[in-house]
């Protein structure tokens, strides 16, 4: 027989104003295993939370319930006081007679009605509570951020700077990302690549972070604090050890490709780094340009290559890493434009994206930081930018606003009229979005100080005329229609996630939106940490992002990593899935409904070693007890330690008539 | 609904049960509480982690021990803290209550909503509704009546052996 002790709280009058407390206590001395019951002002309070241990010890009660507020208000508080006075945590349920009754039932008689109920109810659920000790795990003291932009090493550098190992596993052949290409950053015009080749090199140089490029993480086991990471490195066809980054293979090699990081318009060899202040500085081989890969004939590089780190034969390298926890700063990708053909991008060639005129507009880009038109070269005199093409937009592209654009679409106008003094610039634009530390001041700025042009309204259509692009558009303000003749014209982008992010989601096994970005737990109060423990996300992976967010939220991820990784052990609780291994019948619906993966099958043996029977198997670590298992086992095997069946059956049957 | 409250008020009232995940609509009524919103007392709620761990058993036996409507609510779509357990709910609902029905229960007894923490006034409506249509349809006594042909049949079955 249970001892169960029933404590009904009045917080202060908040419960006792609309039910009658004293009365819930008296009953309860009625129902079977209640051996002390007691009402008391404030349960929650210290004296309150003596009286508890002092009750539990002296009328040795093995389980408590607790008629108060909501368990998720103050569970715990009782759950570590009962432990104190040596009752197991779990032995311990509450009745949420406040939110659910007496807030909500100005009714005295039936708020009492109804705390009647509720407190019955606990009261069976806990007699058959069982005693659980909370899991204890170890921790792997090292991290993987994948995805070395802006987001991933800024992270990457404070794991670092804590003292804990960090591996940044990039897909692009140098860290950087997109900022790297970016010329100069709003609010403040300071260029790029003066603040981000520091961080790329610091990064570089810090005996704590391992960085793994051109590389891609191809499957995780494990679960918090115990991940295994399979990383590929692809083959460089460089012995990246030996490469003393002299440049003399990219010089002469005569193979010319289409620069990437120019966005399509500089030139490159088959044998590269995208830019000279790559991290690390060492080319790669584009097998798929290159003449020798395509003839069996040239070998140039190998034969210029001072070191000798030419390696034809080079292959991928597959390398397994443990790790307790993960940042994911995989960052963003602009939506192609082939679905816009009114603004006539692809066809004509002076309609270029944001990304191409940063690149333009940086001193280190294709034109050297001379305002030149892909056409024919020539300085453009008036310069259409159209926002919005494709964000907010339900029909042709995503209905969420990408965020950057208005403010960069601000500062690509002064960045262009810094260089053409006597050039125009049109914007056109649906609504100015400059939320912002200095956001609002730097719009003004280009419209005040640098005569940009801001015209409220939609282009519906670019066509060429001549040398000239004509643009169609309204002018909703004053509700007339607009012609621009345009020298060149300037597409904001939709930011989207990154291509293969819903694939990279389910290797990690967190959870991504209709748009693939990644999702949060909590939109406010867990912004940075997934549904799985221990994964963090960082930068515009989550959504879009400017600089300034996504380096706090990557700070924001790093501490929430250094926070796991500085404990011993992780413990976490007991509520997960047991199988009762003699019942089980194999059919495993569990390991397919789980959405952990937690679930696997065991081989039950003789004494001879032999196989005799399979079984499903949970791994507590990776059970994060939804208890879908439980509702889908069909014999009745596997259950939900906390919510068996027994238990829900004995609240059901408390509310009988 | 207790004796007690019987007399009092000499009128009968519903008894509905819900079944509720922890991290959404137990969130959103426990809100309603926080806020102050008065609703029906009619409904007792038993806090699940996840309406994907509902068994449709717990349905029926809610309706063997007297209950006169069901409310399941859990997570939006998209929204559920196990990722995808409220589809799973949803489908189990779909793929039974065909079942449900043909076995003779009466489909207007049980609601499925899907109630977010933030929504204290969907919850409000919600057991309102519900407990509005029960009164309308007076106690569940026809599954009492299904309760008794069972046990008549099991008696047949056993004589059968």
């Amino acid at each position: 027989m249970s001892r169960v002790g029933v404590f009904v709280c009045h917080c202060g009058t908040n419960i006792s104003a609309t039910v009658d407390v004293a009365k819930v206590a008296e009953e309860m001395k009625n129902q079977p295993g209640v051996v002390y019951t007691e009402d008391y002002k404030f349960m929650c309070s210290s004296p309150g939370q003596g009286k508890l241990k002092e009750i539990i010890d002296e009328h040795k009660l093995d389980s408590v319930v607790i008629a108060a507020c909501s368990p998720h208000m103050h569970e715990k508080t009782f759950r570590n006081a009962a432990e104190a006075a040596g009752l197991n945590s779990f032995k311990v349920e509450m009745a949420n007679i406040r939110e659910q009754c007496s807030w909500v039932h100005p009714d005295k008689a039936e708020g009492t009605v109804k705390s009647l109920d509720l407190t019955k109810k606990m009261i069976e659920k806990v007699r058959l509570n069982e005693e659980l000790d909370k899991i204890v795990m170890p921790v792997t003291k090292k991290a993987l951020v994948i995805g070395g932009g802006i987001a991933g090493i800024q992270a990457a550098l404070d794991i670092a700077a804590a003292g804990t190992e960090v591996i940044i596993v990039e897909k692009d052949v140098t860290l950087g990302g997109h900022m790297i290409q970016l010329s100069e950053t709003f609010p403040t015009l300071d260029c790029s690549q003066c603040i981000m080749t520091p961080k790329m090199v610091e990064a570089s140089l810090n005996p704590n972070i391992t960085i793994y490029t051109y590389a891609e993480v191809e499957a995780l086991d494990g679960y918090v604090g115990n991940f295994r990471a399979r990383i590929r490195r692809k083959a460089k066809s460089v012995v990246e050890e030996d490469c003393t980054g002299c440049g003399i293979c990219q010089e002469k090699c005569p193979k010319k490709v289409d620069n990437p990081f120019e966005m399509g318009h500089g030139k490159s060899k088959a044998i590269a780094v995208p830019f000279p202040q790559a991290v690390p500085n060492v080319p790669v081989i584009d097998r798929d340009s290159c003449i020798y890969y395509k003839t069996g004939k040239c070998r140039i590089c190998e034969k210029v290559c001072g070191p000798k780190c030419i390696d034809f034969d080079q292959q991928d390298e597959i390398v397994n890493v443990d790790i307790g926890a993960i940042v994911v700063a995989t960052g963003y990708d602009t939506m192609p434009l082939d679905r816009f053909g009114e603004y006539g991008y692809g066809k004509y060639k002076d309609v270029i994206d944001g990304l191409t005129f940063e690149r333009m507009a940086s001193a280190a880009g294709f034109t050297e930081g001379e305002m030149k038109r892909p056409s024919d070269g020539k300085t453009p005199e008036t310069v259409v930018f159209i926002q919005c093409v494709g964000s907010r937009d339900e029909s042709k592209g995503v209905s969420y606003c990408s965020k950057i654009c208005c403010m960069y679409s601000a500062k690509q106008t002064m960045l262009y009229k810094h260089k053409v003094h006597h050039g125009k610039a049109h914007v056109f634009y649906m609504d100015i979005r400059a939320g912002g530390k200095n956001y609002e001041e730097f719009v003004r700025r280009a419209i005040e100080e640098d005569d940009a042009n801001y015209i409220r309204g939609r282009v519906s259509r670019v066509y060429e005329k001549g040398d000239k692009l004509i643009v169609k558009g309204a002018d909703t303000l004053s509700g007339r229609p607009v012609t621009i003749e345009a020298d060149m014209v300037v597409l904001a982008t939709a930011m989207t996630a990154r291509k293969g992010a819903d694939k990279l989601a389910q290797t990690l096994g967190i959870s991504y939106d209709r748009y693939n970005f990644f999702s949060e737990s909590h939109p406010k109060l867990r912004p940075v940490e997934t549904n799985t423990a221990g994964i963090f996300l960082a930068g515009a992976c989550q959504a879009p992002k400017d600089v300034p967010e996504t380096v706090a939220q990557a700070s924001a991820a790093a501490s929430k990593v250094l926070g796991l990784l500085s404990q011993e052990t992780l413990k976490r609780e007991p509520i997960t899935a047991e199988v009762n291994e003699a019942n089980c019948i194999a059919c495993f619906d569990c390991l397919n409904i789980c959405p952990y993966g937690a679930i696997t099958s065991k081989g039950i043996t003789d004494r001879d070693g032999n196989i005799i029977k399979e079984v499903a198997e949970v791994n507590p670590g990776v059970c994060q007890g939804c208890g879908l298992c439980n509702a889908a086992c069909r014999s009745k095997t596997i259950e939900l330690r906390g919510f068996k069946d027994n238990q829900i059956y004995a609240e059901i049957n408390s509310l009988a008539v | 609904m207790s004796e007690e409250k019987v007399e009092n008020k000499e009128v009968w009232t519903p008894r509905i049960i819900a079944y509720v995940c922890n991290w959404c609509t137990y969130g959103g009524a426990d809100l309603a509480g926080t806020s102050r919103k008065t609703y029906d007392a009619s409904v007792r709620v038993i806090k699940l982690p996840c309406t994907g761990r509902i068994d449709p058993l717990f349905l029926l036996k809610a309706f063997e021990r007297g209950a006169d409507s069901i409310l399941v609510s859990g997570c939006h779509p998209g929204d559920c803290h196990y990722n995808t357990g409220n589809y799973h709910s949803r489908r189990r609902w779909t793929a039974f209550r065909d079942l449900l029905e043909f076995s003779g229960i009466d489909m207007r007894r049980i609601h499925f909503s899907w109630i977010s923490a933030a929504e204290a006034v969907k919850w409000v409506d919600v057991v309102n509704d519900v407990s509005e249509k029960t009164k309308e349809l007076g106690p569940y006594t026809e599954f009492q009546r299904i309760n008794e042909k069972i046990k008549e049949y099991d008696g047949i079955f056993a004589e059968q052996g």
